[in-house]
């Protein structure tokens, strides 16, 4: 099959262009989440993610209606990630951990006593892409440009928080509110990027892109749009790979995006190598 | 009162190890330049810290341009520097230029936006402080003078009239120290530009600060340094000799 062949199936396009979107996403909210050292969020709403949709599964509901159900319950759970590291004497990780811990369980308790969707579940545990339909290409599509156009409005607010809280707030932001947006929308992504690569490596979406961006950008907004360029790339390239080649599309997508990232490392060590270090 | 800028009454702060400050009250006026000096753990950075709010006041009250804390949002009035070496993240990619501008967000209203007159602003500021031509590199690049100079240029850009730094000194040798201690006076005197400034270093402020404020967990003297100097507590606290040493020059 060539490649001319491949973009003109339908299927193919499709993912190609709701993958394309939620790595923008992902690699965007990634920069911020790894410069304030949340970079494990990702995987503990990756468990979350799963539980809810366990839930939805439970009640019947299917494909695009189930992400409908995900998104608030994995949002709820971004938000208790931030109070229970601010009021509950825990750190992030500590509260990651735990509320991964809840998602998980209620997961698996409901895939035991449901038995019968069991295979539905491993499909959102490692993701198929090539499976996405249209109306789950519309929901991710209006979610994209609504995570988006929050992200460009708080952008500086954004900044701010992740270059030092303490600094924001002297500067009259209002810092529990941003970073409430920074999770609910990481919440967001993370249940759109669930068809993507699946539970196991959503978080791998958020943090390669923006690794392999902190290697070489000079500049926040040029950090951003980095880690943009390799989310989108590695998600064209992973799924064309995946294809020609007949190799699972995630785990194809991720392997890119991680050749990227170490392509990125080595060209630091050529372009800045006093700085290599 | 018009001319005050902060006021701190009977301001207690605690940690769960315990109280940190106790019944601390002063106020403040325009143009008034204070060195906050103290021994270690004396509660000087949470004193300044609970003055802008970003720790919680547990008894007393503060307030700032006459305004309780708790209602005060003319953020764009105040400047603050805070101990740099354990802010500023190492692999940050921000640029120089970019680091300062985040010292305008204060200024700006939803959605917030910087414009060319801002980015004139930002260079202004950096050329006052003769670090114009670091304006594109990253802050991860720079010494630590360099890095002191560059938050300086982030608290002062948007022409602040409460400058409040914590310890600005402390990672600076001390030909570079001389230098920043004069441009804060400086941005006080042509400014006039009311300065709160902590520091261990109660001799070289003695030379810049119009007054000083002495803290070990409770306020022990506030007032002025040729006050400070003839104090017979400080004499009996420093001894006379050490107080000689730190007032010697005048």
């Amino acid at each position: 099959m060539n490649l001319l062949e491949i973009l003109s199936y339908g299927f193919i396009q499709r993912a190609l262009l709701a993958g394309t979107l939620i790595a923008l996403l992902c690699s965007v909210l990634g920069v911020f989440l790894v410069l304030r050292r949340l970079s494990l969020i990702g995987d503990g709403l990756a468990h979350v993610t799963f539980g809810s949709t366990a839930i939805a599964l439970a009640l019947h509901i299917y494909s695009a209606m189930s992400l409908l159900v995900s998104a608030p319950i994995v949002m709820l759970a971004s938000l208790g990630i931030l109070k229970l590291s601010e009021k509950g004497r825990l750190s992030g990780d500590a509260a990651i951990g735990l509320v991964s811990a809840l998602g998980i369980s209620v997961g698996i308790i409901l895939a035991s006593v449901g038995g019968g969707y069991n295979v539905d579940l491993l499909s959102y545990l490692f993701g198929n892409i090539l499976s996405i339909r249209s109306e789950e290409v519309v929901v991710a599509g209006l979610l994209c440009l609504g995570v988006m156009l929050l992200l460009t409005l708080h952008y500086q607010e954004l900044f701010a928080i992740s270059f030092s809280d303490e600094l924001a707030k002297v500067s009259g932001i209002r810092t529990s509110y941003i970073n409430s947006i920074l999770v609910v929308l990481t919440a967001l992504s993370v249940v759109l990027a669930m068809k993507l690569v699946g539970i196991m490596l959503i978080s791998s979406m958020l943090i390669v892109p923006a690794a392999g961006a902190l290697q070489l950008a000079r500049g926040f907004k040029v950090c951003i749009l980095l880690a943009a360029i390799q989310g989108c790339c590695s998600v064209v390239i992973g799924i064309i790979i995946s294809i020609m080649s007949n190799l699972p599309a995630s785990a194809t997508i991720v392997m890119v995006n991680l050749l990227i990232f170490a392509a990125a490392c080595v060209a630091r060590r050529i372009i800045y190598p006093k700085n290599s270090n | 009162m018009p001319g005050e800028i902060v006021r701190s009454e009977l301001l207690a702060c605690s940690y769960r190890e315990g109280r940190v400050l106790e019944d601390i009250s002063f106020e403040v006026q325009r143009g008034d330049y204070v060195g906050i000096v103290g021994p270690n753990g004396s509660g000087k950075s949470t004193l300044v810290k609970a003055l802008l709010g970003l720790v919680t006041i547990s008894k007393g009250s503060a307030s700032l341009f006459g305004t309780p804390l708790s209602n005060f949002t003319d953020w764009h009035k105040v400047g603050y520097l805070p101990q740099s070496l354990h802010l500023v993240n190492p692999i940050f990619p921000a640029t120089v230029h970019e680091t300062v501008g985040l010292g305008l967000l204060s200024l700006k209203r939803f959605p917030k936006r910087l414009n060319r007159a801002d980015k004139d602003k930002i260079d202004k500021t950096l050329d006052e402080l003769g670090i114009l031509d670091l304006g594109h590199k990253l802050i991860g690049e720079l010494s630590g003078g360099q890095l002191q100079r560059v938050l300086l240029a982030r608290a002062i850009v948007n022409d602040p009239e409460l400058l409040v730094l914590d310890e600005p000194t402390a990672a600076l040798d001390p030909e570079t120290r001389v230098r920043f201690y004069a441009m804060i006076s400086d941005i006080n005197r042509s400014r006039g530009v009311t300065v709160l400034l902590v520091t261990h270093d109660s001799g070289t402020i003695g030379e810049h600060a119009s007054k000083m404020l002495y803290l070990d967990k409770r306020l022990l003297f506030y007032g002025s340094f040729t006050e400070f100097c003839h104090s017979p507590e400080m004499s009996s606290m420093f001894g006379e000799h050490s107080q000689h040493l730190m007032c010697h020059r005048h």
